[in-house]
């Protein structure tokens, strides 16, 4: 699947993914710390968060973001300021605004769009489909119990 | 000396009989497709050999490539690129489909062997859709071919053959990763049969149920293959890559998915084509959508134009070839679609609740899943062409935008597949299933009340595995109608095996998801420094890592960990996970040990000797891991079932005239 990315991290550097020196003591923050380097991409690695990524740039994110938290920042301020340094690029999860709106309308719109569809099909197909009388429910039935 | 003469002969001959195939392929294109136009059964004859003889041809070839890798010829430039003489011979072998040219090669020969098998046993088609069907379907070879021999070809020389080859990747070197593209590449290409099926009904301007029964066992047989081809991908993902993940969204991963939920939604509504006459030209788009999906996949893997991601082929010249080929083919078939698909006239008519009103609705969802997974993959492309925004489209957003939709599949699937067909009753659809949503959501409750107080997604996957499962169940239970016990029992096993596999597969869909609920809110992850001799707990099991020893590979070398697992003051075992490193690739992995369980997997991983002693450790212990897979299985193992049906088997009708199912 990820080879490449594999293959690149492994050269930038040998590190494995989150290293038990890199971890903060205070469990609260070094929780928050995982939660939000899993949604930060590692910018060598393609599609690898810089929480599995073994990158040393993934390392010096890590540790920048565990900084930025234990300086007091919220999650979103740490998220931004990493935005702000390493560029849109980092963000797996896209923002909703500008051309992004497009990524995110796009599946409600043709949800939408299939479900008028598909109930226009259905409602065509309903005409012609006259419900069973009473007799035939009662023939029906009387097969079904043979 | 004659060794060496022979293994050279092997290799022009193999390089001829590809060429060879090419000039057949073209043939096999043209004549038939006038024959057919012309209703001229010795031009429509031509496809049927021309089909098997390309096969056997290309298998050839094949064969003769996998002689110069089992042989170690070193002056072929493929195998000097993937393969060493001490490579384990498995490895040899898979390694002829482990790099860019040998699995186009693959591609080809799977490609050819559908031809063949429909030549073969499409006796009980007619004459003019089987010729037509075996030409579009050569037409898809033509292109191959081409793009195989003018940009990938496997049979290049080098001038001066070194003496020895560079490996293959290390991570290929892989029980589940040798035989993932085999099975992917059975599932795309066997798309490509229910695409020609799609392109030779739109050409006669007609479809009726027996086309949506020759085009099921297709679609199904691929679906089976893509399933099989994903999860062994997945399960390889999950213990080589060291962290026991196993989804990715990942550009290449999506490449598979897409044409996956696509024939996912085509063979449901094939069926609503062979039993009721009706959703005839949305079949026929969809059938031509899937084959453009698996195309589309083949660009994005081959191309490496959303990521460099891929280990194999980042050539733009042979992305763009692939691209153009993928334009003709989804260009050409929907320009077709747009001008014939309103001759299509259907019969069937059907109420606002039954069978086929939820099959469209599992058809919608499906679909529109798909387009959610194909804009998230190609949006970071958008994005920068046009917007001059470098971004990343990563797993949060899949997670966000994909999940609702299986999730709404899930509620709906277990009612759907029990109502009846042309006009249901949802009430009475209703009451053999009221006591599993009590089930569904008192496992859901206790889930709930187990964890301490985390996220919703496990008690949410947890209900909704049950309440597939169980609907599963209750749909064959129905099927029984009435009796006592033992007759309904009797009853059920006498069912057709159809039926068996559609409530299995859908049993198979339950257990994935509960175990991806389970796993994702249940993990437990512990990462450490330990010495030698020390002992540490994770959850309700302890670790002692008892010695760290290296040791010579047959290709690599290696530390290897001992350590021991221990729940409460008993001893369940050892496990060695161990970090490899190949000299020649100069490369290192990990090789994850775990113990596997029903319950859960416990998975450890040994990192580096650190600077003040002692080694980096990581235990997870994963539960429910192995339903993911199971379930996947599961699935596969329903699609065969339905597959050896009598009604579907390909083939079997073949001996007699063929007998409408349709009425059923």
């Amino acid at each position: 699947m990820k080879l490449v990315t594999f293959i690149f991290c492994i050269f930038a550097g040998a590190a494995w993914a989150v290293e038990p020196s890199e971890m903060l003591d205070d469990p609260i923050l070094e929780e928050r710390a995982r939660v939000l380097s899993q949604g930060l991409r590692c910018p060598v690695c393609q599609n690898e968060t810089i929480d599995e990524s073994n990158a040393s740039l993934a390392q010096e994110l890590r540790i920048v973001l565990r900084e930025r938290l234990v300086a007091g920042d919220s999650d979103e301020e740490a998220v931004t300021y990493m935005v702000s340094r390493y560029g849109e690029y980092v963000l797996l999860r896209p923002d909703a605004r500008g051309a992004n709106l497009i990524l995110w309308l796009a599946a409600p719109l043709m949800l939408l769009l299939a479900l008028v569809i598909a109930a226009q099909t259905i409602r065509r197909k309903g005409r012609g489909a006259a419900p069973l009388s009473d007799e035939e429910e009662k023939e029906l039935s009387k097969i079904l119990d043979q | 000396m004659i060794w060496v003469m022979t293994a050279v002969m092997m290799t022009e001959l193999g390089h001829f009989a590809l060429i060879l195939a090419f000039g057949i392929a073209i043939v096999q294109m043209i004549i038939p497709m006038i024959g057919a136009h012309r209703n001229n059964p010795a031009y429509m004859a031509v496809a049927k050999p021309a089909a098997i003889t390309q096969f056997l041809l290309v298998g050839f070839s094949f064969c003769a490539l996998t002689w110069a890798f089992v042989t170690s010829d070193f002056s072929l430039q493929l195998v000097y690129a993937n393969s060493h003489t001490d490579k384990p011979m498995i490895y040899k072998i898979s390694g002829v489909w482990g790099n860019h040219e040998g699995s186009m090669l693959l591609w080809q020969l799977i490609l050819t062997l559908f031809g063949a098998s429909a030549a073969v046993f499409g006796g009980n088609l007619p004459d003019r859709l089987r010729a037509r069907v075996l030409s579009v379907q050569a037409s898809i070879a033509v292109a191959f071919f081409a793009f195989i021999l003018f940009t990938s070809n496997p049979f290049l020389r080098l001038a001066v053959p070194p003496l020895n080859g560079r490996d293959l990747n290390p991570l290929l070197q892989d029980p589940g990763l040798a035989f993932h593209p085999p099975f992917l590449y059975l599932g795309y290409v066997g798309l490509s049969m229910a695409f020609s099926f799609a392109i030779a009904a739109l050409i006669e301007g007609k479809v009726d149920a027996a086309w949506g029964r020759w085009v099921r066992p297709w679609t199904l047989a691929a679906w089976v293959f893509l399933t099989l081809g994903i999860a062994l991908g997945s399960w390889w993902a999950y213990y080589e890559l060291g962290w026991g993940g196993f989804w990715f969204w990942d550009p290449v991963e999506n490449a598979s998915f897409m044409p996956w939920l696509i024939a996912a939604a085509l063979l449901h509504s094939a069926i609503v084509v062979e039993k009721r006459e009706a959703l005839k030209s949305w079949t026929i788009l969809l059938a031509i959508l899937a084959f453009g999906f698996s195309l589309l996949g083949t660009f994005i893997v081959r191309s490496g134009v959303l990521t460099s991601v891929h280990a194999f082929a980042n050539d733009p010249t042979r992305g763009v070839l692939i691209l153009i080929i993928l334009a003709i083919f989804l260009g050409g078939a929907l320009t077709l679609f747009a001008v014939r698909a309103g001759a299509m006239e259907t019969k069937g008519v059907f109420g606002a609740v039954s069978r086929e009103s939820a099959l469209v609705l599992n058809n919608v969802l499906l679909a529109v899943s798909c387009f959610v997974v194909f804009i998230g993959t190609i949006w970071p492309l958008v994005a920068e062409m046009f917007f001059g925004r470098t971004l990343s489209v990563g797993p949060p957003f899949f997670e966000a935008a994909f999940t609702p939709f299986m999730v709404v599949l899930a509620i709906v699937l277990p009612v759907g597949s029990i109502l009846a067909w042309k006009r249901g009753n949802l009430r009475r659809a209703a009451k053999p299933l009221l006591p599993w949503v009590g089930l569904a959501i008192a496992a859901g409750a206790l889930a709930y009340a187990m964890q301490t107080g985390r996220s919703a997604l496990g008690p949410v996957g947890v209900a909704l595995g049950v309440w597939v499962i169980g609907g599963a169940i209750a749909d064959l239970w129905m099927r029984s109608v009435r009796g006592s016990f033992k007759q309904r029992l009797d009853r059920i096993l006498r069912l057709p095996r159809a039926d068996w596999g559609k409530s299995i597969a859908h049993m198979g869909m339950g257990v994935t998801i509960f175990g991806i609920a389970a796993m994702m809110a249940w993990e437990i992850e512990d990462i450490r420094v330990v010495d030698v001799g020390e002992r540490w707990d994770v959850g309700q099991f302890s670790f002692t890592l008892d010695d760290v020893r290296r040791v010579e590979g047959p290709n690599y070398v290696t530390t290897i960990a001992d350590m021991g697992v221990w729940r409460r003051y008993q001893e369940l075992g050892t496990l060695t996970p161990e970090k490899r490193f190949y000299p020649v690739a100069k490369m290192p992995t990990t090789e994850a040990a775990i113990r596997n369980g029903f319950l859960r997997d416990i998975y450890v991983v040994i990192g580096d000797p650190q600077a003040d002693g002692g080694y980096a450790v990581r235990v997870y212990i994963k539960p429910f891991a192995n339903w993911i897979w199971g379930g996947a299985i599961l699935m596969a193992l329903g699609g065969f079932i339905s597959l050896s049906d009598r009604r579907l088997r390909i083939g079997v009708a073949s001996a007699r005239p063929v007998k409408m199912v349709a009425a059923e």
